[in-house]
């Protein structure tokens, strides 16, 4: 069972369709005591930083998020949701939820034939290997709608990069966290597999020795 | 960087599938959720549904349908005909919609961008414009005139300043769609496509007249469009999305190839 938090930030019921096309059962909740005791959490969002942080506040919903990532439960933030899981955002003043160290900052583009929202299906590009990447390969596309997007300040969160003129962070990770730009749920069928690998993550990631680790 | 999308659109009519030549003439060629399945399966990046007769009817589009495509298809659609106002919208994107798209409504009230922009968002209000040619005036500087109601209703006013007023009103992309062009498969208007795709810094995506691969091609290298309609041409299975993305790819236009 995958809980869905319904925070009044766009339309959760793609991500429910895409839960139920994968044979997974999801609720949807705004409720503190369900989060908490949730046994996997999608934490998805379309829409502004500030007006999500504050109805978040408001429900208490900050808090029993924090309190489920500190007691392990996988968590999937998906565009907004892996935008405010930073410690604060471009888009407003408000401080965000601070799980991940990083902010949230703005696309500053010097071409301006590029456009802004950047909109459409781009690349993921894998930089570090993560139970939920497994299987992407080159080329492979996803889908995205933003004008924001996730930096975290230290390199080991960074899971995945797009390009729209330069580099940015498409998916991010911390411990049971994990959090992509895009929507896996509107990216045909290596999101739904995407998905699917969520369904089965059970929150841990591998460490992988490096070579500089002499073992 | 982003792909340039492949759009299929899907004229629905009482939940049948349609297909206009030049807006007026419509016949029923299948079952409209069963097409999209396979275009989606097939590597279409996009989707669009029109209710085509829901505008000149003042009907509603059927939010079952929507939630019926939602339940099957993975990648962002839009839907559009007959949208008049921000609840319209709105139930329409909770269906599942990724993108409303208005037309007729908006030229008609221009301020229903604005209020749907703000509802929805930007990036999920589509203004859709059909487009036909005029001759040059000082009211039709561009030569090229908004048309309503399916086409049937010119409107005195300029597609190119049209165009930069949506953006300005909140329009996240426009459609430009040629009613000259519509349903003859001899290939996009290249130039409207191109002055619209120049003057406004939103996607433009063209419309109308897709028949061969070499069409869309030169919809995104001479057109500067973001995205291309096509209906016809895969419709009745003279190529399928894959060959057209193949041929795309092949011709060094970047186009999202696994699926």
């Amino acid at each position: 069972m995958i809980t869905i938090i319904d925070y009044d930030a766009g339309n959760i019921r793609s991500v429910q369709r895409a839960c139920s096309e994968i044979g997974v059962r999801s609720v949807a909740t705004d409720a503190q005591t369900e989060i908490i005791n949730a046994e996997k959490i999608i934490f998805p969002g379309v829409g502004a930083a500030p007006s999500a942080m504050s109805y978040m506040i408001e429900k208490g919903l900050d808090s029993a998020l924090a309190e489920a990532f500190a007691c392990g439960v996988p968590i999937l933030g998906i565009c907004l949701g892996a935008q405010i899981i930073l410690d604060s955002s471009e888009e407003g003043d408000q401080p965000c939820l601070g799980l991940v160290p990083g902010k949230t900052v703005r696309f500053q583009l010097q071409n301006r034939s590029l456009k802004i929202p950047h909109m459409g299906w781009n690349e993921v590009k894998t930089v570090q290997s993560h139970p939920l990447l497994d299987g992407i390969k080159p080329g492979d596309e996803f889908y995205f709608v933003h004008s924001f997007y996730p930096q975290p300040v230290e390199e080991k969160n960074i899971y995945a990069l797009s390009d729209y003129e330069s580099s940015f962070c498409s998916a991010l990770g911390f411990r049971n966290l994990f959090a992509t730009q895009f929507h896996p749920e509107k990216s045909g069928r290596l999101g739904l597999q995407l998905l699917e690998r969520f369904a089965r993550w059970d929150g841990t990631v591998p460490v992988i020795p490096t070579a500089s680790e002499g073992h | 960087m982003l792909s340039k999308r492949l759009i299929a659109c899907l004229d629905v009519r009482d939940g049948k599938l349609a297909k206009s030549v030049r807006f007026v003439d419509t016949i029923d060629i299948g079952d409209p959720i069963e097409k999209a399945s396979q275009y989606y399966r097939d590597g279409i990046d996009e989707l669009v549904f029109y209710d085509i007769n829901a505008s000149r009817e003042e009907r509603d589009i059927d939010i079952e349908f929507v939630e019926k495509v939602a339940a099957e298809i993975f990648i962002p659609f839009s839907v559009g005909g007959g949208i008049r106002s921000v609840e319209d919208a709105t139930r329409l994107r909770l269906a599942g919609a990724e993108k409303v798209n208005v037309n007729t409504a908006a030229v008609k009230r221009k301020e229903l961008i604005t209020e749907i922009a703000r509802a929805i968002g930007s990036q999920s209000t589509v203004l859709s414009m059909d487009v036909r040619r005029a001759d040059t005036s000082s009211q039709i500087p561009s030569g090229y005139e908004i048309v309503i109601n399916d086409g049937t209703t010119p409107t005195g006013i300029d597609a190119l300043k049209w165009a930069r007023m949506g953006e300005e009103l909140g329009a996240g992309e426009l459609v430009v769609n040629s009613i000259d062009a519509d349903g003859t498969k001899e290939g996009y208007e290249l130039e409207l496509t191109r002055l619209v795709a120049d003057s406004v810094g939103i996607p433009v995506i063209a419309s109308g007249g897709a028949g061969e691969p070499e069409h869309l091609y030169r919809a995104f290298t001479e057109g500067h469009a973001d995205g291309a309609i096509v209906a016809s041409i895969v419709h009745y299975g003279e190529y399928t999305c894959r060959q057209l993305k193949e041929y795309l790819d092949n011709h060094g236009v970047k186009v999202r190839m696994n699926y």
